[in-house]
């Protein structure tokens, strides 16, 4: 891939999705886009640019699909799933006893794995939830891998990473080479579509959000902005699960690390400042057609 | 020292897995079919076993069958790796003492997550991007 290659797709990919590549992510942008030429008929990078260049938005928004998917796998990274099951979930049905509700967004939900890994927790709670309601949202860039979430089906290699063999046995069921996550734990996990550059707050209030492994890719200025409007969807005493690679430290002060429970975070009631906060928008190009 | 029994007909699944295992700071002890499995055990119980399904003399779900009833035949952790692919082989290896089931074809990051499955390697934090 040429330096001027490499630059086009750095910009047009930050000005389309936020995100922000540093300079030496060739690696990354070669394996996520080679095999993206090979289907549209092109036989390397310089000839995708050139089409995209052309003003095909039909590549353009397969080109930041490509790039903003992530690798994921179920109970990825493990803590934060022992935490949700140790420190989260005692506290809130403590804190909900009366209303037994209880909201949980996964704001990266991507091709399912995290949304479906907190859904079997739950279930492994057994009757500690008899009677409550618990909404599962998982939101997502990617149409195309919300697609996949919905289906719940997974290849043989995927059920294989993070996945307890218990689990499996319990949770899915084979077709061939293909596994598909019952029909009662789909029904637990709603799915949109979302940018997370956009207002979300039409999605309501949330007592957990899951948010891992996606402000990675954005800038400083849109990750306060973006913690200033998710802590406004959250209740007061909710909870914000982070990847293992990010934090709020020294960019916000809206949330603060939970004592010991590294990942953890919750509000700390203080207002986001102005003007990277809860209420101003950040000046990105929306995507066109989404 | 962690050691881990290998037991496989195939000489290749051997040498891989024992590639793969010792990467992970694994002693490993090699066997051609349950039968050689069983006396290994008798002479040393490994922390591990890695169990192929079919093989000759004796397969692996008999082995595991033996393996748990002699006296601390209950400690090694057991994972089965095998073409046997079908939820009715995997119940069957669950009831019958096993505590990981990978399918083949397998690599070296499907052995690494189960075998921390099983608590026999700790968590590395998986790198972002």
């Amino acid at each position: 891939m040429t330096p001027p290659d490499y630059e086009y797709l750095r910009k047009l990919l930050k000005d389309h999705s936020g995100l922000d590549l540093s300079a030496d992510k060739q690696y990354l942008i070669e394996s996520r886009l080679l095999p993206l030429s090979r289907k549209c008929g092109v036989p390397g990078i310089g000839e995708l640019v050139q089409k995209m260049k052309g003003g095909s938005s039909s590549i353009i928004a397969q080109v930041v699909e490509a790039m903003t998917t992530n690798e994921t796998f179920f109970f990825r990274d493990k803590v934060p799933f022992e935490h949700f099951r140790d420190a989260i979930m005692p506290d809130v049905l403590k804190a909900r006893a009366s209303r037994k509700s209880i909201r949980i967004w996964c704001a990266a939900g991507s091709t399912g794995q995290e949304p479906y890994s907190l859904a079997m927790s739950l279930k492994e709670m057994g009757a500690a939830l008899a009677g409550w309601r618990v909404e599962i949202i998982a939101t997502d860039l990617s149409t195309e891998v919300l697609e996949k979430s919905k289906s719940g089906v997974y290849s043989q290699f995927e059920v294989q990473r993070g996945l307890p063999i218990q689990l499996l046995v319990k949770y899915f069921k084979q077709n061939g080479e293909l596994w598909q996550i019952s029909p009662e734990l789909r029904a637990m996990v709603q799915h949109r579509q979302l940018n997370l550059l956009h207002d979300f707050s039409q999605l309501g209030t949330f007592d957990i959000i899951f948010c891992r492994n996606v402000l990675i890719y954005f800038d400083q200025d849109t990750k306060i902005n973006i913690f200033g409007r998710l802590a406004k969807a959250m209740e007061s005493d909710g909870f914000l699960v982070l990847g293992a690679a990010e934090t709020v430290v020294g960019l916000t002060d809206v949330f603060k690390p939970f004592p010991d429970k590294r990942g953890l975070y919750r509000p700390s009631g203080a207002r986001a400042a102005s003007p990277l906060g809860a209420t101003s928008m950040p000046k990105f190009v929306a995507m066109a057609g989404r | 020292m962690k050691t881990c029994l290998v037991v496989d007909d195939s000489s290749v699944v051997r040498k891989i897995a024992r590639r793969i295992l010792e990467d992970m700071d694994f002693q490993i002890t090699e066997a051609e079919d349950g039968e050689q499995a069983l006396e290994a055990c008798r002479s040393a119980m490994p922390t591990a076993v890695l169990l192929d399904w079919n093989m000759p003399v004796m397969d692996g779900y008999e082995f595991l069958g033996h393996l748990r009833r002699l006296p601390g035949g209950d400690a090694p952790k057991v994972v089965f790796c095998t073409t046997e692919n079908g939820m009715d082989h995997i119940s069957r290896a669950l009831h019958a003492g096993a505590n990981e089931y990978i399918m083949k074809p397998f690599d070296k990051d499907i052995v690494a997550a189960k075998f921390q499955e099983v608590g026999l390697v700790a968590l590395n934090e998986q790198s972002p991007v």
